[in-house]
């Protein structure tokens, strides 16, 4: 019981050191805040009227099926720029220090993931209330707003485990750096940005297979309609896939990376 | 009871081994000096004592627990500098302290009272809560020095403690872990500078190419070389000339550069005229001449029959191993 709140212990440490560096670097804290708001304000501004489009789902405005995508990208940026300061820290040698401690290794990758957590749960604060101040109403009221906090909370962690496992195994930040053009490919064959209805083959086909697209739908109906079962389901069952995927592949990771030293 | 035992250790990458069966023991309260130059397997064999590392052959207990099967029991008791300061520049001195705490399961008021009392100790309090990213280089490496010691560890590795700081920076290392190994810390130091194994350990193992090539005390090491040697700089006339002069009073040593020549010489002082005249007897004119002691690098000489010195910065022998 004593070790398991030491762990606690350790991983809390952990993931406020995570925070703490992410928001003294502003390269990492760009992507997830700025980045993802720029767009938000280009596509809100420049492309409002399409909700006027045939088969656009009913909303209420613009910013209110966009906030959804925004979210999406900070989280999915949140992970990567954990991946990319994993990768830092493994190449100034800072992951030595807590290699030698005696904590049992996969603290190490839970701290990191609790930063990530953390971050995005101040994105999904933060977006909502640019969206509040903007004029964006959540059709599920408070329900509606707490589910897109957990669900891009324990999205960004699910992301970050990805992030965790690409910088364990290969070290290198400029690799995981490298990442963050796929990370918008495979956001932009989701509906982060655009319904489903309207998307033409085979990025149509694509986005319905893609787990984001189900996470970003959790996200984003209790925001424009309702709460409804089976959207949140698929976000559920989206984020504890790619959680176990990560966590798989970060575990693997960490193996090797203490075998080759 | 012994602090580190290490029987027959070795650490391969691919085909390269980089540590080929070493063996060491070290006593509980003593320094103990790992020389050798870059590339000799100094860093492996500290990783690998310090559980960072998987032995590819052989065993070693450090604190009475084997590194491979108690690892946690070795990280538990140890405390680690390693080779490059592995401070983060975006965190202050006392976060990283509190950090290291915890990471060693102190809670948070000791850990507080810990980091504020270390601090002080390598006379970082004024500079606490500045980001380590702002420190120099002596700073950095006490800061180091202090997070290992926050669990006041049984062992302490410091792999390289000195490598590139000045001076006064280096002198204040050794005089914390003169201090440390006062309060009864055993201390495991690799290094590359002669002067800090000689000053500093009560045993010294010298390594080259992943190998334990001598052990013993500096004083017994120095002794088993023999005879102290005269160091002279040619003013005029052939290094060739000079050095056929010279073997006939003692034994040429390996040369350091192509104006110096070094000659072992039995009688020390009084042997001095003797070159001297050798010299002269040719026409060659000496400009400037001193008798040196034995070193640990007339040890290195005798035991590799190159210059400690001579190599180069080739790296870690990871990185060669890797290359």
């Amino acid at each position: 019981m004593r070790r398991l709140a030491t762990n606690i212990r350790v991983v809390r440490a952990l993931g406020m050191r995570s925070v703490r560096q992410t928001f003294r670097r502003p390269q990492l804290m760009a992507p997830i805040i700025v980045f993802p708001t720029l767009l938000l304000a280009i596509q809100t501004g420049g492309a409002g009227s399409a909700v006027n489009l045939p088969g656009f789902p009913e909303v209420q405005s613009f910013l209110q099926f966009m906030l959804a995508g925004a979210m999406m990208q900070s989280l999915m940026l949140a992970g990567n720029s954990g991946g990319i300061a994993l990768a830092v820290d493994i190449e100034m040698g800072f992951t030595d220090r807590l290699f030698a401690a005696p904590i049992p290794r996969f603290t190490i990758v839970l701290g990191r993931l609790a930063g990530t957590a953390a971050l995005g749960l101040f994105a999904s604060l933060w977006f909502l209330a640019i969206g509040l101040i903007f004029g964006a109403e959540i059709e599920s009221g408070v329900a509606g707003a707490l589910i897109a906090i957990v669900l891009v909370t324990t999205s960004a962690m699910a992301v970050g485990g990805i992030g965790a496992a690409i910088a364990l195994r290969t070290g290198s930040a400029s690799v995981v750096q490298g990442l963050f053009p796929l990370v918008l490919v495979v956001l932009f064959i989701s509906t982060a940005f655009f319904p489903q209805e309207l998307m033409i083959e085979p990025a149509k086909t694509l986005a319905g297979y893609n787990p984001l697209s189900f996470i970003v739908d959790g996200i984003r109906d209790p925001m424009i309609s309702g709460i409804t079962a089976s959207d949140m389901i698929g976000a559920v069952l989206s984020i504890l896939g790619i959680v176990v995927l990560g966590l798989a592949l970060s575990a693997r990771a960490l193996r090797h990376r203490l075998r080759v030293g | 009871m012994p602090a580190i035992v290490v029987e027959g250790l070795e650490r391969a990458f691919d085909e390269v081994l980089a540590v080929q069966g070493v063996d060491l023991e070290v006593d509980s309260g003593e320094i103990y000096g790992f020389l050798g130059p870059n590339g000799a397997g100094k860093t492996t064999t500290v990783r690998m004592l310090t559980t960072l590392l998987m032995p590819t052959g052989g065993r070693a207990t450090v604190a009475g627990h084997d590194v491979t099967h108690e690892a946690r029991a070795v990280r538990a008791s140890i405390g680690v500098a390693l080779q490059e300061a592995a401070l983060d520049p975006l965190m202050t001195g006392r976060e990283l302290i509190r950090l290291q705490a915890t990471l060693q399961g102190i809670g948070n008021a000791e850990g507080k009272r810990r980091a504020d009392a270390l601090l002080e100790r390598v006379d970082l309090i004024e500079a606490a809560d500045r980001r380590v990213g702002t420190y120099s280089g002596g700073m950095q490496r006490r800061l180091d020095l202090a997070a290992a010691l926050v669990h006041e560890p049984r062992v302490l590795f410091l792999d390289e403690p000195t490598t590139g700081l000045d001076p006064v920076s280096r002198k204040t290392i050794w005089e914390e872990v003169r201090r440390l190994n006062d309060e009864g810390t055993t201390v495991f130091l690799t290094t590359q500078y002669l002067e800090e194994a000689d000053q500093l350990a009560d045993n010294v193992g010298i390594i080259d190419r992943g190998r334990i090539v001598a052990e013993g005390t500096p004083e017994a090491l120095k002794d088993e070389v023999g005879s102290p040697h005269i160091r002279l700089t040619l003013a005029e006339g052939s290094i060739a000339a000079a050095e056929e002069a010279c073997a006939k009073i003692g034994r040429l040593l390996p040369p350091v550069d192509g104006k110096t020549v070094l000659v072992e010489v039995e009688n020390g002082a009084a042997d001095i005229p003797l070159v001297v005249r050798a010299l002269d007897g040719e026409g060659i004119e000496v400009g400037s001449l001193e008798l040196v002691q034995p070193t640990l690098d007339d040890v290195f000489v005798a035991k590799t029959g190159y210059h400690l010195a001579e190599e180069g910065e080739e790296g870690t022998e990871q990185e060669q191993a890797e290359k």
